[in-house]
């Protein structure tokens, strides 16, 4: 396949390798910043063929991850509600509220542990509806002017522009049937609350490559100066990430920091105007809450006061739906880097894809997941 | 479609457009639905006695065994397909392909199939129609006869549209040993032809995407390739089965678990056709936990493997027959794939459904 292939031959990724393996002389932690990124990098092995000197740690740009447990709980409360048509992309709909949590210890083990996800709302009769994009959750908000159709809208600087879109389309079509539950995250404060940490270990970072098609890279600049790491955007593809991890272990190694973009073929250092554009017309900035991180100062966005006929906490009064998440996950250490999957307790115990504790074992692009499914164990 | 098949619906549209509860209530409308339509589709003597039950020959099973150690197979598998008609087949082909291929991974001949028909009032006779032709077409093409039925139907809403259950019978000749538990190191790990086809033909329907290139399902009655498979294999062929549900993943994964072996996939040849494989990339799923419905995975002992791939690669439905792996000692019960760039992985079970990811 075309734009694929070029990016999975074996034969440029030795060259890589073996570049890499000349190029290193000491230990270097690297943290890729996005989820489609750790996939590749496990699924195709590359953790595993690295130079042992190369630490690879996890960042939280997976947005399944990232959605706070209390999100997802007002998502079920919505989606219980008869008049509703929910919609969400697929992988929100498997994580478990917390009602669904297994709060159990090795002694209650076996206890019942009801999946109380969107699936299961489904199963009971809910009208929860999977989407490709939030633009057909509009369509259906036109299609069923007697119902109310919420989007579930998450994610990263990659799909606010859509978001925005629906939102903006929803309001010029003069819908009062539509809205979103919103918890979009941004990149950049992530990397600041990363960096700033006492324990931080990260030594240089892969951007993600999709947000950067968004949003250009020139948001990056400021932080590689004030921390004087390497920041390298990069790709999904395994030619790619190699080729990314060659450049930034390159600058590590010669003692440079700065921004540098090895997906040339869909990033520029402005980003797509347009879609900024969008996004900034219908949301602004604000504090958000990440799971298992806490609150980071201006880090997501919310919608704008005069989209908030939009916004579905509002319509259906669910903003003071609070959860408590369970004492064993250590989500929190794993999507900043501060440890590995393997390295939590309940990790392939109590924690697995059929039962997740956390986000970062249900979502396919959560870290967890990844180990559990490639057999990092 | 054979032509015979191509007739008009032969319960007059005009006095009953839909299926309504009479035609499942025993009397004049379920007689007639049996006598005009499928007794003339599937027309064959064991049917057409209409009796309780078929009364079938042992004959067949009697000279495959010469007399003595041939053996019966049963297999039985309920369809509920949403869409009802999709790129590449319908629900009445897949039911008796599904079972046909079941009893044909058995190492068994199919011959005869009972089919079950669940209607929801107000599914229009013209649909039933042409599943039921597509059934009788299928039958057909894979030379088992439908010998015995049986139709209920449930009142509007209790249902989605058809539902069929096929149950199927064949005869394993005698010497063909195809068992999940004889997979042993050093056998090789053959596949006839690009994986996920049938999944992602589905999925494009039933969520309305489009692609430039239309995938089609590869619904297909593998019985032919298998009896191929056999001949040129005899007992170095260990196991044989179709990848449905859960995908060539999922099935090796059984295969290992139940053999207590290793099998090591390369990912380089397995065969995936272009547009299903940016379909899979474009939806966030992995080609190896893609249904299809017209794939065999046979495991074979590697002094056997070349004149089993050969006789794939001869047969229609073999054309692009590959050797994808290879059964190891090593990790018992697990199924590694070596990833395209060279790096290793282990390939799980699926869990729960296959879901598109958000970017």
């Amino acid at each position: 396949m075309r734009f694929v292939d070029e990016y999975r031959r074996e034969a440029d990724a030795r060259k890589f390798l073996t570049a890499i393996e000349r190029l290193v002389t000491r230990e270097w932690t690297i943290m890729e910043i996005c989820g489609g990124q750790t996939h590749t990098l496990i699924k195709s092995g590359i953790d595993r063929m690295l130079p042992p000197q190369i630490t690879l740690v996890h960042g939280p740009g997976c947005p399944v991850c990232v959605t706070p447990l209390e999100l997802v709980d007002r998502a079920i409360a919505i989606a219980r509600r008869p008049e509703v048509i929910f919609t969400s992309f697929g992988d929100m709909l498997r994580v478990p509220g917390s009602a669904g949590q297994a709060f159990e210890t090795a002694s209650t083990s076996g206890a019942w542990r009801g999946a109380q996800d969107l699936l299961s709302v489904k199963a009971q009769g809910g009208d929860v509806r999977m989407v490709y994009s939030p633009l057909d959750a509009v369509k259906l908000a036109q299609k069923h002017p007697d119902r109310q159709v919420v989007f579930f809208a998450v994610g990263f600087e990659t799909t606010a522009p859509g978001n925005a879109m629906a939102v903006w389309q929803a309001r010029q079509m003069g819908l009062t049937n539509f809205s979103i539950l919103c918890s979009h995250v941004l990149v950049p404060p992530a990397m600041h609350a990363i960096l700033g940490a006492p324990d931080n270990r990260v030594q240089a970072f892969l951007a993600a490559g999709h947000v950067c098609t968004v949003m250009g890279y020139w948001q990056y600049e400021p932080i590689a100066a004030q921390y004087r790491v390497p920041i390298v955007v990069t790709g999904f593809e395994p030619l790619d990430l190699l080729q990314g991890l060659y450049m930034a272990i390159k600058a590590l190694e010669e003692g440079r920091y700065g921004v540098e973009n090895q997906y040339i073929r869909a990033v520029t250092r402005a980003g797509n105007r347009a879609a900024q554009q969008l996004v900034a017309e219908v949301f602004e900035v604000c504090d958000r809450p990440w799971r298992g991180i806490g609150v980071i100062p201006a880090s997501g966005y919310r919608l704008r006061a005069e989209y908030a006929a939009f916004d579905a906490e509002r319509r259906f009064g669910v903003g003071d739906v609070t959860a408590q998440e369970s004492p064993l996950c250590i989500a929190g250490q794993i999507l900043q880097g501060l440890k590995k999957p393997h390295e939590c307790r309940a990790f392939g115990r109590e924690c697995t894809p059929e039962h997740p504790l956390g986000a970062p074992m249900v979502s396919s692009e959560g870290a967890c997941a990844a180990y559990f499914n490639y057999g990092r164990t | 479609m054979n032509q015979a098949f191509a007739l008009q619906c032969p319960i007059p549209i005009s006095d009953y457009p839909t299926i309504t509860l009479a035609h499942g209530g025993g009397g004049k409308l379920s007689q007639m639905l049996i006598e005009r339509m499928f007794v003339p589709a599937f027309a064959n003597p064991e049917l057409e006695i209409l009796h309780d039950g078929a009364v079938l020959s042992l004959s067949v099973a009697v000279e495959m065994g010469e007399g003595r150690g041939s053996r019966l197979a049963l297999s039985t598998d309920s369809y509920v397909i949403s869409p009802r008609f999709f790129p590449g087949g319908d629900i009445g082909a897949l039911a008796v392909h599904g079972t046909v291929n079941d009893l044909a991974m058995c190492g068994a001949r199919p011959l005869y199939l009972a089919a079950g028909f669940v209607l929801e009032e107000g599914l229009p006779m013209d649909e039933l129609w042409r599943i039921v032709q597509s059934m009788a077409a299928a039958a057909q093409a894979a030379g088992v006869r439908i010998v015995t039925g049986d139709t209920k139907v449930v009142e509007r809403g209790k249902g989605d549209g058809i539902f069929i259950n096929t149950a199927g019978v064949g005869v394993i000749p005698p010497g063909v040993q195809i068992a999940p538990k004889r997979a042993q190191p050093g056998d090789l790990v053959l596949i006839n032809g690009p994986v996920a086809n049938h999944g992602i033909a589905i999925m494009s329907v039933r969520e309305g995407l489009t692609f430039e290139t239309a995938v089609e399902s590869d619904s297909a009655p593998l019985n032919g390739l298998v009896e191929m498979i056999l001949a040129a294999g005899g007992e170095a062929v260990h196991v044989l089965r179709d990848p449905t549900r859960g995908g060539v993943a999922s099935s090796l994964n059984e295969i290992a678990a139940s053999a207590r072996v290793g099998i090591r996939l390369d990912e380089a040849r397995i065969p995936v056709l272009e547009e299903v494989a940016g379909a899979c990339a474009i939806l966030g799923f992995d080609p190896l936990y893609v249904a299809n419905e017209g794939k065999c995975l046979a495991i074979v002992a590697p002094e056997a493997a070349e004149a089993v791939l050969a006789a794939m690669r001869s047969h229609p439905l073999g054309r692009d027959a590959a050797v994808i792996g290879q059964v190891v000692a090593e990790h018992p019960r697990k199924v590694y794939l070596r990833s395209r760039i060279g790096g290793l992985r282990v390939v799980d079970m699926l869990s729960g459904e296959q879901l598109p990811r958000i970017c």
